[in-house]
């Protein structure tokens, strides 16, 4: 269990994060959803105990991190963000080292090493320098330390960062395989991330909590602010007025396009094809046609709009 | 336990790296010079028979032209990477969100360097050895001298790791160290610049003057004192550094 209580942080004169409240149930897997420089690191490093809260409270499985850190670190697994490790010591022997620092002794040691170098595939690289290997790998390297004395809370800063998407898919199943048994803090700032993994979503920016709530209604919001690219053999004005008529659409933004094509952006709640429908009805060419991710800044305001904003129901 | 696998690691990390054989060769190839050239002038100008006040305790700590001043040079350049390089790779923050108190981790640290200086100084036993073969010596004194070095090599040390915590730059660290050693041995040269007063006060803080009494073969309590104060207080100092994450502005 994680309990984040009316955490303030400040540097000197820089407030780096305001009243923040937060907590993840046993078993829970939360996602900490923000931009870069918003605050998640700070919160993280706040719970792994690296330094305490300028005011309010921080616990790990209802132990206060500022009172009695080393039991808490003992609870915790903790991949901090910037992963890099003893670049001399092989992969093994780190990884020795860090379950004799966590007092793992006899079979449990042996048994828990061999899970974890199958678990994060390191098996073929246990007797390889950490200097030599990949960022992907080095990233496991970094998974595999905090998942090794099986902690009841696991906090992961970032931690597919630098993988590449095959690797991506792999952590992410990992991570889902411990959820129902630990507590599980994930920061990211990629929003497909979240809701693969996470049950529940708390977004912070600038310092403060702007939305929590379930990674379902996370994904709902998402769906509802729809974006969808389109290249038109025509000119701008003409497509953007008859996208505009259309049932459904919010928003028509014209992008200067070359070559005398239309690249407009258009929001719908009515999905993409009565779009792709009406380009084809005028007889123009429909050169280009895809989804657009929403930013994280436009999910932003979406769920932290008040509900007055009519869904399509 | 824990104690045990951070110094193994450190103890590690030392072997591993190309720099502590350097080190060593550098050590032993300047003493190895001092030993020879300090004992062909006691030979030759021959300042009566005891060897341990007129050849031993200059090849000691005759500055600089001694074990001592080796010393001197050599152990910032094995401190400088003990806290400055666990900053610049960021593993300091695993280390201290690991169960492990501040106080292991530097006591551990502490212990590796000091067991490289143990080594290095057993090395050096080859010539007191060598001399024995043509010329009986009296081995206490001998023993009470290195006790000595080790003492000036542990503060030596201390005052290392204190400046290896406030920098992630290796060279920084060194030369930081370097200076505040230098200092340490030359504040109390000038006579002129200072009043009496004010030099017999900075004489208290010159290492190589509290060693010179252990090069002698003499165990004076308030030596043995100071060393011990010199590493309590910048071990104090490095503890402070590391708590500084609590309140400082930054990371």
């Amino acid at each position: 269990m994680i309990a984040v209580e009316h955490v303030t942080k400040e540097f000197g004169p820089t407030v780096a994060v305001r009243d923040v409240s937060f907590r993840a149930a046993d078993g829970e897997a939360v996602g900490l959803l923000g931009p870069n420089g918003s605050g998640k690191t700070t919160i993280i490093r706040m719970l792994a105990g690296y330094f305490p809260p300028t005011a309010g409270r921080v616990s790990i499985d209802g132990i206060d991190v500022g009172r009695d850190a080393l039991r808490a670190r003992q609870h915790l697994g903790y991949l901090p963000e910037s992963a890099v490790w003893y670049p001399d010591m092989r992969v093994r022997q780190f990884l020795e080292f860090c379950a004799d620092v966590r007092r793992l002794h006899g079979v449990a040691r042996r048994q828990r090493l061999g899970v974890v170098l199958d678990g994060c595939g390191l098996a073929e690289v246990q007797h390889r320098l950490i200097g030599h290997l990949s960022k992907g790998y080095r990233q496991r390297v970094g998974i595999a330390q905090a998942i090794l004395h099986e902690p009841t809370v696991l906090i992961l800063d970032e931690p597919s960062v630098g993988l590449d998407p095959r690797q991506v898919v792999e952590i992410r199943q990992l991570i889902r395989e411990l959820r129902g048994r630990t507590t599980v803090l994930l920061s990211t700032h990629i929003l497909p991330e979240v809701s693969s993994v996470c049950d529940r979503v708390v977004i912070v920016n600038h310092g403060r909590v702007v939305a929590e709530d379930s990674a379902a209604a996370l994904a709902r919001a998402q769906q509802r602010g729809e974006r969808t690219l389109l290249r038109v053999g025509a000119p701008a004005a003409q497509v953007a007025a008859t996208l505009r008529a259309l049932p459904g659409v919010e928003r028509v933004e014209v992008e200067p396009g070359d070559d005398g094509f239309a690249q407009v952006m258009v929001t719908t709640t009515q999905g993409a094809p009565p779009l792709a429908a009406a380009v084809v009805q005028r007889g123009w060419d429909l050169l280009e046609m895809r989804p657009l991710a929403m930013s994280l800044e436009e999910l932003y305001v979406r769920l932290t709009s008040p509900p007055d904003d009519p869904p399509a129901a | 336990m824990t104690f045990l696998a951070l110094l193994r690691k450190e103890l590690r990390a030392y072997f591993v790296s190309p720099l502590v054989y350097v080190v060593a060769a550098v050590f032993y190839a300047l003493s190895g010079f001092f030993f020879y050239t300090q004992l062909v002038y006691f030979v030759q100008y021959g300042f009566g028979l005891n060897i341990i006040g007129n050849f031993w305790v200059a090849f000691l700590a005759g500055a600089p032209y001694s074990v001592s001043m080796v010393l001197l040079l050599v152990v910032p350049l094995l401190t400088m990477r003990l806290l400055a390089e666990e900053t610049k790779l960021g593993t300091i923050e695993m280390l201290l969100t690991y169960p492990l108190r501040d106080g292991t981790i530097i006591a551990a640290k502490f212990t590796a360097c000091t067991v490289i200086l143990a080594l290095l100084l057993a090395g050096t036993l080859a010539y007191p050895i060598f001399l024995a073969v043509s010329q009986p010596l009296p081995w206490q004194p001998i023993g009470v001298s290195y006790l000595g070095l080790l003492l000036l090599g542990v503060s030596f040390t201390a005052c290392g790791l204190f400046v290896s915590s406030l920098t992630e730059s290796q060279v920084v660290a060194a030369v930081g160290t370097l200076g505040l050693l230098l200092l340490f041995w030359a504040v109390s040269w000038n006579e002129a610049a200072t009043s009496p007063a004010v030099l017999r006060a900075l004489a208290q803080f010159a290492m190589f003057d509290h060693f010179e009494t252990f090069a002698r073969g003499v165990i004076d309590a308030g030596d043995l004192a100071y060393f011990t104060a010199v590493s309590a207080f910048f071990t104090f100092c490095t503890m402070r550094v590391l708590e500084s994450r609590h309140w400082r502005g930054q990371r």
